[in-house]
């Protein structure tokens, strides 16, 4: 019984039962959603289209996680990985032989290394300037789209160089290539915040910035670099678009990703108040948001109307987070909390 | 006091706003023949009469400290529900109006209600708005609906003389109505003064018995009729109604509201201030034409720019207010 209580208590618990419960739906209500077939040697079915489809927004959400643990905000990702999908495509060139004109890691090099300013950018504004999070990358997502777009001269660049198509198409023991790569991030992020001090500062500065300055933090540093490293997740995440469709389309690349991210940390149980996050709750995050976008199509329902779902969820997502809302319904889910 | 001459530091950043909108079209006017018309400064209000109806919504909404990320996308619904209404149901344009902005106020009502009585984060609730009126749009239709109404194409044609040759379209008539109306709100009425209250501080202003919470509410009703209004007059131009329409528009209009001096903290800005926003911001677009090899892009790069020169100069301000006078508006 207590284990059960602790289980429940487990901030992962309750995103994975969301997942559960949406598969079981696809279950009984989508035919073959999951039959999982092997061709050529790579698996094929819905749920590894989900894994597949949800490996960008899962980069995302490894960088979101942390800018959101520090009571921050990213909302330039999705124009990030416009700019790194636009720079990495203009490096590779539309070569219809597939000849690169740079070569491919110098392209990648290059397009994380743009991201990297971007997100040193964003850092510099919150950290030394002082402007509110969500201005601040506000900036660079109104700005960014204009360099994306002028990065591609306002074309869709389509690529041709086939070694780039291995990062989002390819397949290695049967999974996707990016699947490898997003718990690659993943086991690193974790690595370095849980097994060093730095996941209890970045905690600590979400909780209270001054209190943590106090207790010696260099607050200032660390946000800067957490805005960066959520600029270099937004690069990655950018070449795994790009690699996908071998195109890169500065105006569509990456649009509303910003929003399923965030809303994909939020599933995950990290509070847009700051403190304590949950890798692996936002990686759950982003496979209910996935599977929810897979459903929804499932149904035959236009991808547009998905917005509607999607905005609902948003929506009781943060009214289960609201104090006042659950102590509105104290008596039901247990103890009145304060509301401060 | 010394009795010299000295700017009030209130009214600063509009003055560095109205100085960037003077030297930019000063510039232009130098640089490119052709430029400097009446004509030219009055299409600056014709192109962008919906952006300033939306801006000045959007100045309550900032001023009172929040946000609404909603804008652009009830803008593209009611283009949509305007345009259905229209071709496919054949409705009198006399009740077209009232029930399109009908809708954009219900939406912001919704959105205040929820942001107010749950404590919950403006940009989250807006945000969720964005993404529920912008797929509202598809419910109504997936394809373009054109307009065909009389009074539709005569309101999109019709040309309103000013001073010789030069002309407007009905549409300014509308935007400057809007702005003259949210001048008075923000400055005449206790309405607008509890807003500014609230921005400054939302505790003292409900230990003031201000009625915070009614106030707060009308600001998202505001800002969502205002984008009702603001689709409406966009359908005079377009003359359709797209799923599409607007999208990115919110960032325009917090620009705009941001150019125009509003400090995004909340307690300080004006409506008059986002008028030289919205200026500033067609200015830069005319520029970019007439300069003619850059990409319109550009555009999205110099109010990126822009939003973070305001944002840098507010940061000034704010510092040099603390050291004087102490915090406040």
């Amino acid at each position: 019984m207590t284990s059960w209580i602790s289980l429940t208590r487990n901030k992962i618990f309750w995103p994975i039962v969301a997942l559960m419960a949406l598969m079981s739906f696809n279950l009984f209500f989508t035919p073959n959603f999951f039959r999982i077939e092997m061709k050529e040697g790579h698996l094929y079915g819905n749920v590894i289209d989900i894994l597949k489809n949800a490996a960008p927004i899962m980069l995302l959400a490894v960088g979101l996680t942390l800018v959101i643990a520090t009571k921050g905000i990213d909302i330039s990702v999705g124009s990030v990985v416009a700019i790194s999908a636009g720079v990495v495509a203009m490096l590779i060139g539309g070569d219809l032989k597939g000849n690169p004109k740079y070569p491919i890691e110098l392209a990648m090099a290059a397009a994380l290394g743009v991201s990297v300013l971007a997100g040193m950018w964003n850092g510099m504004l919150v950290s030394r300037i002082g402007m509110q999070p969500i201005i601040a990358t506000l900036i660079l997502s109104v700005a960014g789209r204009g360099i994306a777009m002028v990065t591609t001269n306002a074309m869709i660049v389509w690529l041709y160089a086939k070694p780039f198509a291995l990062l989002g198409q390819g397949y290695w023991y049967g999974l996707p290539v990016s699947i490898y790569l997003v718990a690659a991030i993943l086991a690193l992020t974790a690595l370095a915040t849980r097994r060093t001090a730095l996941g209890l500062f970045i905690e600590a500065v979400g909780i209270n910035p001054t209190a943590a300055r106090f207790a010696g933090i260099k607050a200032k540093n660390l946000i800067f670099w957490i805005y960066t490293f959520s600029g270099l997740c937004a690069g990655i995440s950018g070449l795994v678009v790009c690699s996908t469709v071998m195109s890169a389309d500065g105006n569509n690349a990456g649009v509303g990703y910003e929003m399923s991210a965030i809303l994909a940390v939020v599933l995950g149980g990290t509070s847009l108040n700051g403190g304590k996050f949950y890798l692996l709750g936002s990686m759950v995050g982003a496979l209910i948001v996935q599977t929810l976008t897979t459903t929804i199509y499932a149904f035959g329902v236009p991808p547009e109307i998905a917005k509607v779902v999607i905005a609902l969820v948003v929506l009781v997502v943060s009214l289960l987070q609201s104090v006042k809302f659950r102590n509105l319904f104290g008596g039901i889910f247990g103890k009145r909390e304060l509301s401060i | 006091m010394k009795k010299r001459f000295e700017i009030n530091p209130k009214n600063l950043p509009i003055l560095v706003t109205l100085g960037l909108f003077v030297v930019m079209f000063g510039a232009g006017s130098i640089a490119f023949s052709g430029f400097f018309a009446p004509q030219n400064f009055l299409n600056l209000f014709i192109d962008n009469s919906y952006l300033l109806i939306l801006g000045v919504g959007m100045t309550f909404v900032i001023i009172s400290g929040g946000i609404d990320l909603s804008v652009g996308s009830v803008l593209a619904l009611s283009t949509m529900v305007t345009s259905s209404l229209l071709t496919k149901s054949h409705w009198n344009p006399v009740f077209v109006i009232p029930t399109v902005l009908l809708i954009g106020a219900a939406l912001g009502l919704l959105m205040g209600i929820i942001i107010h009585a749950f404590e919950l984060p403006p940009f989250i609730i807006t945000l969720a708005g964005l993404y529920l009126a912008r797929g509202l749009c598809y419910v109504v239709s997936i394809d373009t609906i054109g307009i065909d109404d009389e009074f539709w194409q005569s309101a999109a044609n019709a040309r309103i003389p000013v001073f010789g040759d030069n002309s407007v379209s009905p549409s300014v008539l509308v935007a400057l109505a809007v702005v003259l109306a949210g001048m008075f709100l923000s400055r005449s009425t206790k309405f607008g003064r509890t807003v500014y209250a609230i921005g400054g501080n939302e505790q003292s202003a409900l230990l003031m018995g201000l009625p915070v919470a009614r106030t707060k509410i009308l600001i998202y009703v505001l800002s969502g009729f205002c984008a009702a209004l603001a689709g409406i007059v966009f359908t005079f131009y377009t003359l359709s109604g797209y799923a599409l329409n607007g999208a990115n528009m919110e960032m325009d209009a917090i620009a705009t509201v941001v150019i125009g001096g509003t400090l995004l903290t909340g307690g300080v800005g004006s409506v008059l201030g986002t008028v030289f926003g919205v200026l500033v911001y067609g200015t830069i677009q005319i520029l970019i034409v007439f300069q003619g090899t850059l990409n319109a892009w550009w555009t999205r790069i110099a109010i990126g720019f822009l939003v973070f020169l305001f944002c840098v100069l507010q940061r000034v301000f704010e510092a040099k207010g603390k050291k004087g006078k102490g915090v406040g508006a």
